[in-house]
């Protein structure tokens, strides 16, 4: 009955995983506009146990906050939701009352503007796309709250992206306003290089090179992609830890049961 | 129905009134004869069910949160993620669950395919099948439209276009699924109605499915009708265990993907909220139907590629009439046996050609792998019935499984 249960197994996980290997080749809309490969980087994220690294987060939140945020809005994310990387209620509602949002109408039917609570949206830099575009050379800068999961390679390509500008090879001619990247599909990306040397100061005394900012907002980024990660990293190992007792049990009141069949 | 249950003056009581003990009894019970030789491929149709059952239970858990208008449909999707009590636990479910429930379908239709489980008498059975799988392509086409990201919009785009290729109606139909002269918010509202619709349908048939499944019972790996006592167990206590372990499994491997790789299945670019000004390079279905986009690629003619694609699943209803064998099991054929492997292989190259952009050699895999899915069930069934001499039946189930001439053991199904 093992040998059967086995092959059963075996022939189970042979299909399965054909068919996650037809699914996982299904990616390649990078194949659209040629780039780089990119390099694959360690996350403490990853893995069954992985968690946010508190302070690279924060550092990355910093890094968002001072550069990337000038452009780029990020408007899933909640100032109260910075109280997930360790942030204090008192730091939370600090960083919140820095931002000026449009409320109302009030008692007499104005809008009026007031700071920011931890309640609201992280602000944006820009009141709607159209004034974004004006201000960016005709391009768009993309919400990033969910950029990690929106691309092929998720935190791979936010930190390949970022570290990538290079200088053009001869043969590449680029217009006005494009910039050389080869991770970006079609290695033109309308993105000036955002980060430089020593652009923000750490007040945990971490160098500001590319590479660190790079990989601390790449962390920041992944959190406010996946929020719950760290939760559902939690439950599941609970939750595969059960199935595992209770499918073993079921397996022993199956050969039980079918003791006197054999 | 088991001796305990009756002595109980309660259930009596009610049985006598409303027979639905004698009924549970007589479809998951002891009261259901069931060959002793079924293997553990025989579990996917029990794990279909509970699939069925945990998608309904998270859609009308996600339904509660979900706002089907094309300005807030994205942002309620991802506030189900944030700031809904479990809501991503829910979401990653119903997710993976889609994947999960094709997976597990696959293969129990897969599981058919090898045992002839088909052929008379459950030819009805099989073609009640084919429409579950119809319905559940349906469904889960819609269901994927309903985030409104780039690949919602976008195969909801292709997908509904496919149907202008019919001549004089083609455009109609497309203008009646849209609601409108693009994929718009009335769109997705009637989609996000069907969604929630037809799961219930597909209940409905899944009972219709079970009721001519009871009608002769399970196929077994034999593919030898069950005669004798001897050939028969009682489904329950033996096969409510065995699916239950069969749970157990499918239950960790199903978790595995929620926690540990929720977006596996999924595509990146539907993390983007739908642009109608914006094509993705690259558009691609879901993993479960690139066999079937291969199909449709494959034809350089838009109705006969859209033709194509239906006369994949249609070939499949006509099949217990295509396959002139009276051998079931592909245990007993050896020729069919390799057919049988080279038909799971260009499966899976149709899927591999269909996720791939449809240029160079793409296409010729494509076509070659297109023009063997037909020949596999137009030709090689048809004929190799004639020409194969398949292998010695048993004398019966018992006999193969016990050994001829050994005594019988243990439980059998004795007449009431």
């Amino acid at each position: 009955m093992l040998k059967k249960l086995v092959l059963a197994a075996g022939l189970t996980l042979g299909l399965v995983s054909g068919g996650l290997i037809s699914g996982g080749l299904v990616s390649s809309a990078r194949a659209a506009g040629d780039a780089a490969p990119l390099p694959n980087q360690t996350w403490g994220f990853h893995g069954v146990f992985g968690t946010y690294d508190r302070a690279a987060a924060q550092r990355g939140f910093q890094v968002y906050k001072e550069v990337c945020a000038a452009c780029h809005s990020l408007s899933l994310v909640s100032y109260r939701n910075l109280r997930d990387l360790g942030f204090s209620e008192e730091e939370v509602k600090a960083i919140a009352a820095a931002y000026k949002v449009t409320d109302g109408p009030n008692d007499v039917g104005e809008m009026f503007e007031r700071p920011a609570r931890p309640s609201d949206r992280i602000v944006k830099p820009y009141p709607n796309e159209k004034a974004s575009r004006a201000a960016n050379n005709g391009a768009y800068p993309p919400d990033l709250s969910l950029m990690n999961k929106a691309r092929v390679g998720g935190p791979d390509y936010t930190y390949a992206l970022l570290v990538g500008y290079e200088k053009p090879p001869a043969d590449v001619q680029l217009l006005d306003g494009q910039y050389y990247n080869k991770y970006f599909p079609g290695m033109k990306i309308a993105m000036p290089q955002p980060l430089n040397e020593g652009q923000v100061t750490f007040a945990d005394g971490t160098p500001a090179t590319i590479a660190n900012m790079s990989r601390d907002v790449t962390v920041f980024m992944n959190w406010a992609a996946e929020p719950e990660l760290e939760k559902r990293h939690r439950l599941g190992v609970q939750v595969i830890l059960f199935l595992i007792v209770a499918t073993g049990f079921f397996y022993a009141a199956k050969r039980r049961v079918w003791a006197d069949i054999h | 129905m088991s001796t305990t249950a009756k002595q109980n003056g309660l259930v009596k009581w009610i049985d006598s009134r409303l027979p639905i003990f004698t009924l549970l009894d007589h479809s998951v019970g002891s009261g259901y004869p069931t060959p002793r030789n079924l293997n553990y491929f025989w579990n996917f149709g029990s794990l279909a069910g509970v699939t069925l059952i945990v998608m309904i239970l998270s859609g009308i858990f996600l339904a509660m949160n979900y706002t089907a208008h094309v300005d807030h449909a994205f942002n309620s999707v991802e506030r189900i993620m944030r700031d809904v009590n479990g809501g991503w636990l829910i979401r990653y479910i119903h997710v993976n669950g889609a994947s999960m429930f094709f997976i597990v379908v696959y293969i129990h239709i897969f599981r058919g395919l090898y045992y002839g489980s088909y052929k008379a008498p459950r030819e009805l059975l099989w073609i009640l099948g084919v429409v579950l799988l119809l319905l559940m392509m349906a469904t889960a086409f819609m269901g994927y439209v309903l985030p409104w990201g780039q690949m919602s919009f976008w195969g909801a785009t292709v997908i509904t276009n496919l149907f202008s290729a019919f001549p004089i109606v083609g455009e109609a139909i497309v203008t009646l699924l849209w609601g409108g002269f693009s994929v718009d918010n009335p769109t997705l509202n009637r989609f996000f109605a069907l969604h929630y619709l037809m799961p219930f349908v597909i209940v409905g048939v899944v009972i219709l499915h079970i009721a001519a499944l009871h009608q002769f019972g399970s196929n077994n790996p034999l593919g030898i009708d069950a005669k004798s006592d001897k050939d028969k167990i009682p489904f329950h206590p033996y096969y409510t265990v065995k699916d239950l372990f069969g749970i157990g499994v499918f239950a960790i491997i199903f978790a595995f993907f929620v926690f540990f790789a929720p977006n596996f299945f999924g595509e990146p670019d539907n993390y983007i909220p739908a642009n109608p000004m914006q094509t993705p390079p690259h558009i691609v279905p879901e993993w479960y139907f690139l066999p079937f986009y291969a199909i449709l690629r494959s034809i350089p003619d838009k109705l006969g590629g859209v033709l194509a694609m239906f006369a994949a699943i249609g070939v499949l209803a006509v099949l217990p009439w295509l396959d002139t064998s009276k051998i079931r099991s592909t245990k007993f054929r050896p020729v069919y046996f390799w057919f049988f492997w080279l038909l799971v292989l260009d499966c899976f190259v149709l899927g591999w050609a269909g996720g791939k952009p449809a240029e160079g050699i793409y296409v010729i895999v494509g076509r070659i792998a297109t023009a063997y899915y037909f020949l596999h069930f137009l030709v090689v069934l048809p004929l190799l019935g004639k020409l194969e001499t398949p292998k010695p039946l048993p004398s019966s189930i018992a006999a193969a499984v016990l050994g001829s001439g050994a005594a019988p053991a243990g439980a059998r199904m004795e007449k009431p």
